[in-house]
């Protein structure tokens, strides 16, 4: 396994590991938004600026991970 | 230039061509004397003048009653201050960080769907770098330069700063940080608060680390979501140019609406944070603790 090898499957690995969890952060924000607005459907207006909010800080840490993935 | 024009009429029987997706430095165009001039740099000078234009002409004859142009401005202004003030609840904070905060706002908008114009990205100049052509862009959006969101990032960051200082006092401001004063008021209480305020002092130099946090989420979090869609557009745009990227284009024009309006929001919250007296927490946590356990105490006998 030379260098060149294992650089691509650190960039593999980085992107691929470090999108996991950002995706699962992702889904649980949006699921309890979804229940919010079930139980009190006059609310969505109000939650929609702190739910984009919440999932634009989730997916930044995917995007860390697609940087680590691009500059290697 | 004129060399790069002869190498395009020259070029392309022996040279192959390298399509390698976009750089993530942003290509330079030209040189004024010693300066180097980017095609990002090229992007940000285009909104420049975009909102120094707009600026301009509705400077000029103004009236009581707006029309045209006025109105659109002043329909987006009250827009802003009315969504700012949901988040400062001071009048007089929301109009001291307005400008900063609607500034950041419509010049990372308009960069942002600026990079979306036909054209940018794919005008430019036959190069040969390492033996292959590649092209060169003339023009990229102005955001996917790291350079630029670092900028906006530590202005924003260093205003919180100013503004830390302008509401609290610069001593009660930097005592966040480095807190020697603590320590000697706590010499008087005891050992125990003796010893929380050396944690605190610990405390305060872990914040002066996630300041820079800040500043490196704030510009990583842009750069990283516009340049990430720069290269989306490229590889659907190079495997079948007709319909198939203009969900791409729909989801990039939300991408940067919801990228600029997070930056603004993130600046704000921290304004807000840095110029609020949260500094007295002590005091009040051992009053606010009292409440709660006889509300709780009151509601456990109703029930």
């Amino acid at each position: 396994m030379d260098a060149e090898t294992m650089q691509l499957f650190a960039k593999a690995l980085a992107i691929g590991l470090g999108s996991l969890t950002p995706a699962l952060a992702i889904g649980l924000i949006g699921m309890r938004a979804m229940e919010a607005i079930g139980r009190n459907p006059e609310a969505a207006g109000k939650l929609f600026v702190p739910m984009l909010l919440g999932m634009a800080f989730a997916e930044a840490i995917a995007i860390y991970a697609l940087i680590i993935a691009f500059t290697l | 230039m004129r060399q790069l024009t002869k190498n395009l009429t020259k070029k392309a029987n022996n040279l192959p061509l390298a399509f390698s997706g976009i750089p993530l430095a942003a290509e330079s165009l030209f040189d004024i004397g010693g300066f180097t001039v980017s095609n990002a740099m090229v992007n940000a000078w285009i909104a420049v003048a975009f909102f120094a234009i707009i600026a301009f002409v509705t400077s000029r004859r103004k009236s009581l009653i707006p029309k045209g142009i006025h109105n659109v401005i002043e329909a987006l202004i009250e827009f802003s201050m009315k969504e700012i003030q949901k988040v400062t609840e001071d009048e007089g904070k929301t109009r001291r960080f307005f400008p900063l905060v609607a500034t950041i706002f419509f010049f990372i908008l308009f960069s942002n769907w600026l990079g979306l114009i036909p054209g940018t990205g794919s005008i430019g100049i036959w190069q040969e770098i390492h033996g292959h052509l590649e092209l060169i862009p003339l023009l990229r959006p102005a955001t996917s330069d790291l350079n630029l969101t670092l900028a906006i990032a530590v202005s924003a960051i260093l205003t919180t700063h100013i503004a830390g200082v302008a509401y609290k006092g610069g001593f009660k401001h930097f005592s966040q940080f480095i807190n020697f004063r603590g320590i000697f008021l706590s010499l008087k209480k005891g050992p125990m608060a003796f010893i929380v305020s050396l944690v605190e002092f610990g405390i305060g130099f872990i914040e002066i680390v996630g300041e820079f946090a800040k500043t490196l989420s704030l510009s990583l979090r842009l750069f990283g979501n516009v340049f990430a869609g720069e290269i989306l557009l490229h590889v659907m745009l190079s495997l079948f140019a007709y319909v198939l990227p203009i969900p791409f284009i729909f989801m990039e024009i939300l991408v940067g609406a919801i990228q600029a309006t997070v930056f603004a929001m993130l600046t704000l919250a921290f304004l807000v944070v840095a110029s609020s007296d949260h500094g007295h927490d002590e005091e009040h946590d051992e009053s606010h603790e009292h409440e709660t356990i006889e509300g709780t105490a009151l509601q456990a006998e109703q029930h």
